[in-house]
């Protein structure tokens, strides 16, 4: 079972980030990225669907992708407590995109040679995904670091926020090492690679963090968790058998 | 929808008699009018016009939907329903485009949606209440715009008639796949088939007002017919709405909500019972339920996405300036 539950924690990741970029349609600073956060939120859940459904075949309990995902409350959600944080301006969502996408690039990499073959599929079409969102999520931490004073500011301010949250990305699990997945704590000096000369045109510090926040794959999470999972399940509990 | 496009349109021109009838003969031959062409004042005015409010309406048009998108009750929904919405800001995108080549800025055309001073289309003044509004706007509402749209294909100018091709094919896979919803919900439980009767009962109406008034009504369609920019009258596209529809809706074993609604052997369609034209200008004038939080909304994300405008117009300057400064 630890690979189901190694599969789902990874699934929760996808679709909480998914989600909350999803929260963005139609009320972004500009239409280009009206369409291009759906657009990343499209490639998560996406991902997160693929996995899902894996998860589902490995438990073999006949569940099924949507039962994973609309009838699991926030003490069962797996997801890194980076990708439920709320969306806060602009700076603050771009930040959090970057700082997974540049975990999951050279995890997915690490993936593509996996034993299941379900994992390397996701992880074959999930590359190509992240370089796409390191780049756009990048450019915007540039744009906003090196701009104008006030998103300067913000953008500083988002990555005091948020880089708490970053430890969180090394850790393995809670379903411990499994061999179809690759190792999560040897990411770390791609991370920083990839990060670095972004933060240094952004003109932005990477400030120590003496107390991580970690927690959600334990299923120990933050407070906007239970009120994203509330609205998303909302129909689909309400109508217990339904098809959709 | 985008017949409302020509409510209030200027189409007044004070071109001498030889260059309007020079250019009348262009369009009688069917030529495409391109965007360096010579054309008359009231003509520009009146695209400028349709073109801003139909992107206008795509880009507003994202928010009763998107408001689902948190809330779709499957995955396979929720990817759905965002990737359509994203189509509607694209097709947003693609029309302030073609509105910009009769100069006219996508600046200029939001301030005056902000404003209030440009319109959108009045159906997206109405709240989405239930899931199942989601798979009725894909199937009456898209399916509206298709019949409105499809002639634009063909409309005389020719940057609004090529962007019209591909919205024609993005809408009618909408239309598809919110009449599928819509099927699913009929096939369901009796709760979902209520809430698929309740969706159908709300929106039926503002869909037939989405061609705008009757024709005896309509005081700028004869100009625009001339020019091309219109190609059926608004009854004749209500009409052929209706006739599509009735059908589709019998399909699925739901009612519309029309107690006048019936087959007329004679006319080869359906009559239909009067529609409440108080309600639609009432609408149409800014008083729709939701007409005041849609502004709202738009506005929010303008004025709370201003410092991300201006960080990335100060940082293209600050590169361009290094870049000089290098060489």
């Amino acid at each position: 079972m630890a690979l189901f539950e190694a599969v789902l924690e990874l699934a929760d990741d996808h679709l909480v980030l998914g989600h909350r970029l999803s929260e963005w349609c139609g009320h972004a600073p500009m239409l280009e990225e009206d369409l291009a956060l759906p657009n990343m939120a499209l490639d998560l859940i996406g991902t997160a669907r693929t996995l899902y459904d894996h998860a589902a075949k490995l438990e073999g309990r006949g569940r099924d992708e949507d039962a994973l995902a609309y009838l699991r409350g926030e003490r069962e959600y797996r997801n890194l407590l980076l990708c439920e944080r709320p969306n806060g301006d602009f700076a603050h969502t771009m930040l959090r995109q970057l700082y997974f996408a540049a975990f999951m690039q050279p995890y997915w990499t690490a993936a593509l040679g996996s034993a299941d073959e379900t994992i390397a599929g996701v992880a074959g079409k999930a590359v190509k995904e992240m370089a796409y969102h390191i780049r756009h999520a990048g450019e915007w931490v540039i744009r906003l670091g090196d701009g104008t004073e006030e998103s300067a500011a913000r953008m500083q301010e988002a990555v005091v926020e948020l880089h708490p949250y970053t430890g969180e990305l090394f850790e393995e699990g809670a379903a411990g090492d499994v061999a179809e997945l690759p190792s999560r704590a040897v990411m770390r000096g791609a991370w920083t690679a990839t990060l670095q000369p972004i933060f240094a045109e952004a003109l932005l510090q990477m400030p120590e963090v003496p107390y991580p926040q970690t927690g959600g794959r334990s299923g120990l999470h933050g407070e906007g968790l239970g009120h994203l999972l509330a609205e998303m399940q909302s129909v689909y509990r309400a109508h217990p058998g339904a098809s959709w | 929808m985008y017949s409302q496009g020509l409510i209030g349109a200027d189409g007044r021109t004070t071109e001498t008699p030889e260059f309007l009838q020079a250019f009348q003969k262009r369009i009688d031959a069917e030529d495409k009018i391109e965007p360096k062409d010579a054309m008359p004042e009231g003509y520009r005015k009146t695209l400028v016009r349709q073109i801003g409010q139909h992107a206008h309406s795509e880009i507003v048009g994202m928010l009763p939907e998107g408001n689902w998108i948190t809330r779709a009750p499957s995955l396979r929904r929720k990817a759905a329903l965002l990737a359509k919405v994203q189509d509607e800001g694209g097709h947003g995108l693609y029309l302030y485009a073609a509105a910009e080549t009769l100069g006219v800025s996508r600046e200029e055309m939001t301030e005056e949606l902000l404003s209030g001073k440009a319109k959108y289309s009045s159906i997206f003044n109405y709240p989405t209440l239930s899931w199942a509004d989601i798979g009725i706007i894909g199937w009456l509402v898209d399916g509206a715009a298709i019949m409105n749209q499809i002639p634009l294909c063909r409309c005389s100018f020719g940057p609004y008639a090529r962007a019209m091709i591909r919205v024609c094919k993005e809408e009618s896979f909408h239309q598809r796949q919110g009449y599928e919803i819509v099927m699913t919900l009929a096939q369901g439980t009796p709760e979902q088939k209520e809430m698929a009767q309740d969706a159908l009962n709300r929106w039926w109406w503002p869909s037939l007002m989405m061609f705008g008034p009757h024709d005896a009504d309509s005081q700028h369609s004869d100009q625009s017919m001339a020019w091309k920019i219109k190609r059926f009258t608004n009854d004749e596209l209500r009409q052929k709405f209706i006739d599509a529809t009735v059908p589709q809706a019998e399909y699925l074993g739901l009612t519309v909500p029309d107690a006048d609604l019936a087959w007329n052997e004679a006319k080869g369609g359906y009559d239909h019972g009067p529609i409440d034209w108080g309600e639609f200008w009432r609408v149409v004038k800014g008083h729709g339920p939701m007409a005041r939080d849609r502004i709202k909304a738009r506005k929010k994300a303008w004025d709370e996405g201003a410092w991300v405008r201006e960080a990335a117009l100060a940082h293209a300057e600050k590169r361009a300036a290094r870049k000089i400064a290098a060489e």
